[in-house]
C-alpha cells in the first residue's frame, strides 16, 4: 500500500483507539493469551502477552497496529513458540461469513483488480483489458448478506441452547468488522476439547455425516414407526419438519422414502444439510491455537470494528461498527456499483476525484478501491 | 481407590494389585515357576494369551456373573496375572496389544451386564465408580438410558470411525448424549484396553523360572504369525487426484487444499522444489510465496516444525474429500495404497 493512504489510515486507527478505548474487550485470563498484531506496513507480530488493558494501550499506541488479534487458546508460556506454549485450553469460537452463504446477490457487489494490469473490472470472469484470469476480488456485502449471516447465527445459537445445553448468556456474537459474526461460547464444558473433538462439534452443527438409520430409515426391512417425528427433539424434530413439511405429510412421505429406498434418503440428508445445518466456518472452530481478531479492534480489510452485538436482530453493521470521523476526504474512487455506510450512499465511481467522509474514504482504501489525491 | 469384592476381582483383574494379591494368597513367583502342581495355572495363563491373539474372547469361569467356586476366583486372578508375567518375559508387543484387547472386550461384557442390573443397586454403583475414577466419564442414569455429558462424549467417542458414534447419529438433549449400556461401556473400550496394555508394560519384568521357559518360548513364536508385510502403491488417492486436477484447471483451490497437497507430497518423500510447480497454475501464484510457504511446512525455516498431511475426517469436514472404495479402512491420505499382509 502506497505511504499515503498508510498514513492515513494510521492516523484514522490512532485516533479511533485513542477516543473509543472503551470498546476494547480483552478476553478473560489475559497473561495466559498469545497476542498478535499487524502493521499495515509490515506482516504479523505473534506470540506476545500483554498483561492488562494499559500494556495494551501503550502497545496500540507506539506501533498503530492495522489489526490487533487475541487467541482463543490460553497457555502456560504464550509468547513462547508453538510447540512450547504449553496449551490449557480454548474458548469455542464459531465464524460465520457472508461469503461462504453463496447467496445470489454476491455477484452484484464483488468487485476484482488485476493482478497483472491492476484494471479493477466488475461481473467478467477475465480482465477485460488483458485477459488475465489472476485477479484480487473485493466484496462490499449488502444488507442481504448481514442479514443471511444473522440468520445461521440465530440457528447455531438454537442448537447451542437446546442440543449441547449451553447457557443463553453464555454466547457472545460479535460482528467481525467485514462480513460475518463470531460467535463465542463461554462455557468450560468444552474449552479443553481439542481440535478433533470441536470437528465433531462442527459436523454436528452443520448437519453433516448424518446417516439414515438416525431419523428411522433402517437398510433392510425398515419400520415405518421409528422414523423421526415432529415432537421430537434435536435433529430428529429438525429433520421431521424439513422433510415432511406438515404434521399430516408425514404418513405419504414416509411411504415415499421407502419406496425409494435407503440411498436415495441418505442423498436427501446431505442435501439438506446447508438448508438445516449451521453455515460455520469448520477450519476455524477446529483451530485451537488460532488469533482471533480482538473485539473492540478495527479491521483493515474495511476500517470498520470488530463489535459486540447486544440485540442481534437491530445490529446494523454500517452504522453500528463504523467509529472513523466524518472529515471531508479527497481520494479517486473506483468502483462500479453504490454502497451506503452510516445511512449515506457513495458511488458508483469511475477513476474520479471525490471528496467523501473519511470513513467512507477508509471503507473504499482499506479495500483497495481508492487513493489518496 | 475401588474396593472389590471377590466377583470384581474376577470380572476386573487388571484392578488388582497383582503383587500384593498373590502375597495374599500366600504364593510367590517362584512357586508357579517351579511347582509342577501349579502348571495347570500357567497352561491357563497361555491358553488366555492365545485365545487372546486369535482375536477371540477368553471364556471365564463366571456363571451368571459369579464365582462359582471358591476354588474358580484364584484360577480366574491367577490366569490373567500369569497371562502378564509370561508377556513381559517374552516381550512381544503385538501379543501385549491384542492380549488387552481381548481382556478390554471380555471387562466389558461384565461391566455392561453389572451397569444394567437394575436388581442389583452396588453392581450397577461399582460400574459407574469404574466408569468415573479410570476413565473420568461421568454417566448417570434416566429410566432405561445413561446419559453423559457432550463433551465427554466426543472426546471418547472420537477414537471411532463407524458414523453411526458421530454425534450428530446420536439422540442429545440439554448437553446429555443418550446411550444404552452396551453404548455406554463400549464408548470406554479404547481406554479400557489402554489402560490394560499400560498396566502390563508398566509391569517390571520378573525374573524367569523353568517353568516359565517353555511357554514363553511358544509366545515368541506365536507372535511371529502376526508380523505383518506393507505394499505399497504409488497411486494418489482421490482427494489428491482432485487438488491436482483443481490447480491443473487454474482453478482456486483453497488454502486447506493447498495445505493437503503440500503436506501430502512433503509425506510421500517430495522435495519442495518437486512440489512447487504444482501450484503454478494457481490464480494468485507466486513463486517466492509458494517456496516460502513450502519450505515452512517441510520445517526448513520458521520453528523447524515439519507439518503432517490431514486426517481423512479433517479433510471430510473441509469438503476436501472424495472418497472410493480403496479408502476404506485409512485414516490418513498417506495410508492410501498400502496393504497390510499378515504371516498368519
Amino acid at each position: 500500500m502506497p505511504e499515503r493512504e498508510i498514513r492515513l489510515l494510521e492516523e484514522s486507527f490512532k485516533k479511533y483507539y485513542f477516543d473509543r478505548f472503551d470498546l476494547i474487550h480483552i478476553p478473560e485470563k489475559p497473561p495466559m493469551r498469545e497476542f498478535g498484531y499487524q502493521k499495515f506496513s509490515s506482516g504479523m507480530i505473534r506470540h506476545l502477552t500483554i498483561k492488562d488493558d494499559k500494556e495494551l494501550r501503550l502497545m496500540i499506541m507506539r506501533n498503530v497496529p492495522s489489526d490487533i488479534y487475541c487467541s482463543n487458546g490460553y497457555y502456560s508460556f504464550p509468547n513462547l513458540p508453538m510447540a512450547e506454549k504449553d496449551w490449557q485450553g480454548a474458548d469455542l469460537i464459531f465464524d460465520i461469513d457472508a461469503k461462504d452463504l453463496n447467496l445470489p446477490c454476491r455477484p452484484n457487489h464483488i468487485v476484482h483488480k488485476c493482478v497483472d494490469c491492476n484494471k479493477t473490472f466488475h461481473k467478467d470472469s477475465l480482465c477485460p483489458n488483458c485477459g488475465s484470469s489472476k485477479h484480487n476480488s473485493k466484496s462490499f456485502p449488502c444488507s442481504i448478506c448481514i442479514d443471511g449471516a444473522k440468520k445461521e447465527v440465530e440457528k447455531l445459537s438454537q442448537i447451542l441452547i437446546e442440543d449441547l445445553g449451553v447457557d443463553e448468556k453464555s454466547i457472545h456474537v460479535y460482528f467481525s468488522g467485514n462480513e460475518g459474526f463470531h460467535v463465542y461460547v463461554h462455557d468450560t464444558n468444552f474449552q479443553k476439547l481439542g481440535s478433533r473433538e470441536r470437528n465433531e462439534l462442527v459436523d454436528y452443527m452443520m448437519f453433516r455425516g448424518a446417516i439414515p438409520e438416525t431419523f428411522g430409515m433402517k437398510k433392510s426391512k425398515p419400520n415405518r414407526s421409528s422414523f423421526c417425528s415432529f415432537e421430537e427433539k434435536g435433529w430428529r424434530g429438525r429433520v421431521s419438519k424439513e422433510i415432511f413439511g406438515s404434521k399430516s405429510r408425514r404418513s405419504k412421505i414416509i411411504t415415499q422414502i421407502m419406496n425409494d429406498g435407503y440411498q436415495s434418503f441418505a442423498r436427501q440428508l446431505e442435501q439438506i444439510s446447508t438448508k438445516i445445518g449451521a453455515n460455520i466456518d469448520p477450519n476455524v472452530t477446529t483451530d485451537i491455537h488460532r488469533i482471533f481478531r480482538l473485539p473492540g479492534s478495527l479491521n483493515s480489510k474495511s476500517g470498520l470494528a470488530k463489535v459486540f452485538c447486544e440485540d442481534l436482530k437491530q445490529f446494523n453493521p454500517y452504522t453500528d461498527s463504523c467509529f472513523i470521523d466524518d472529515t471531508k476526504t479527497q481520494v479517486i474512487a473506483n468502483l462500479p456499483f453504490e454502497f451506503k455506510l452510516k445511512n449515506e450512499k457513495f458511488g458508483p465511481y469511475n477513476e474520479e476525484s471525490v471528496s467523501m467522509p473519511r470513513f467512507a474514504a477508509l471503507y473504499m482504501i482499506c479495500k483497495g478501491l481508492a487513493s489518496v489525491v | 481407590m475401588i474396593n472389590l469384592g471377590q466377583d470384581e476381582m474376577a470380572k476386573y483383574p487388571f484392578l488388582a494389585d497383582s503383587g500384593q494379591y498373590l502375597k495374599d494368597k500366600g504364593f510367590s513367583l517362584e512357586q508357579f515357576g517351579t511347582d509342577p502342581d501349579l502348571k495347570i495355572i500357567i497352561d491357563k495363563a497361555y491358553d488366555r494369551i492365545q485365545v487372546a491373539a486369535n482375536g477371540q474372547v477368553y471364556k471365564s469361569e463366571l456363571i451368571n456373573n459369579s464365582v462359582p467356586n471358591p476354588a474358580a476366583l484364584p484360577r480366574e486372578v491367577f490366569s490373567f496375572l500369569l497371562a502378564v508375567i509370561l508377556l513381559k518375559l517374552s516381550g512381544t508387543h503385538t501379543l501385549i496389544r491384542r492380549f488387552a484387547l481381548a481382556e478390554s472386550r471380555r471387562a466389558e461384557k461384565f461391566l455392561e451386564k453389572d451397569l444394567a442390573n437394575i436388581s442389583d443397586q452396588r453392581k450397577e454403583n461399582l460400574a459407574v465408580k469404574i466408569m468415573q475414577d479410570l476413565f473420568s466419564v461421568q454417566v448417570t442414569r434416566q429410566n432405561d438410558d445413561f446419559v453423559i455429558s457432550v463433551s465427554d462424549y466426543v472426546l471418547h467417542s472420537i477414537n471411532f470411525h463407524e458414523r453411526e458414534w458421530k454425534l450428530i447419529n446420536r439422540r442429545i438433549e440439554g448437553g446429555h448424549v443418550f446411550l444404552s449400556p452396551h453404548e455406554t461401556v463400549r464408548l470406554i473400550r479404547k481406554e479400557l484396553g489402554n489402560y490394560i496394555s499400560s498396566k502390563i508394560i508398566s509391569t517390571k519384568t520378573p525374573e524367569m523360572f523353568q517353568g516359565f521357559q517353555e511357554p514363553v518360548n511358544k509366545l515368541t513364536l506365536l507372535a511371529k504369525k502376526f508380523a505383518t508385510n506393507t505394499v505399497v502403491s504409488t497411486e494418489y488417492p482421490p482427494c489428491i487426484k482432485h487438488g491436482i486436477k483443481v490447480l491443473e484447471q487454474g482453478e482456486n483451490l483453497p488454502h486447506s487444499g493447498r495445505f493437503m497437497l503440500a503436506t501430502f507430497m512433503l509425506g510421500r518423500q517430495q522435495s519442495v522444489e518437486q512440489i512447487a510447480p504444482l501450484f503454478k497454475n494457481a490464480p494468485d501464484f507466486n513463486e517466492k510465496i509458494t517456496m516460502y510457504q513450502l519450505n515452512h511446512l517441510a520445517g526448513e525455516s520458521g520453528n523447524g516444525i515439519k507439518y503432517s498431511c490431514p486426517s481423512c475426517t479433517k479433510l471430510k469436514s473441509q469438503n476436501l474429500c472424495f472418497p472410493v472404495p480403496a479408502c476404506d479402512g485409512i485414516f490418513n491420505p498417506l495410508q492410501f495404497g498400502r496393504k497390510k499382509t499378515v504371516n498368519a
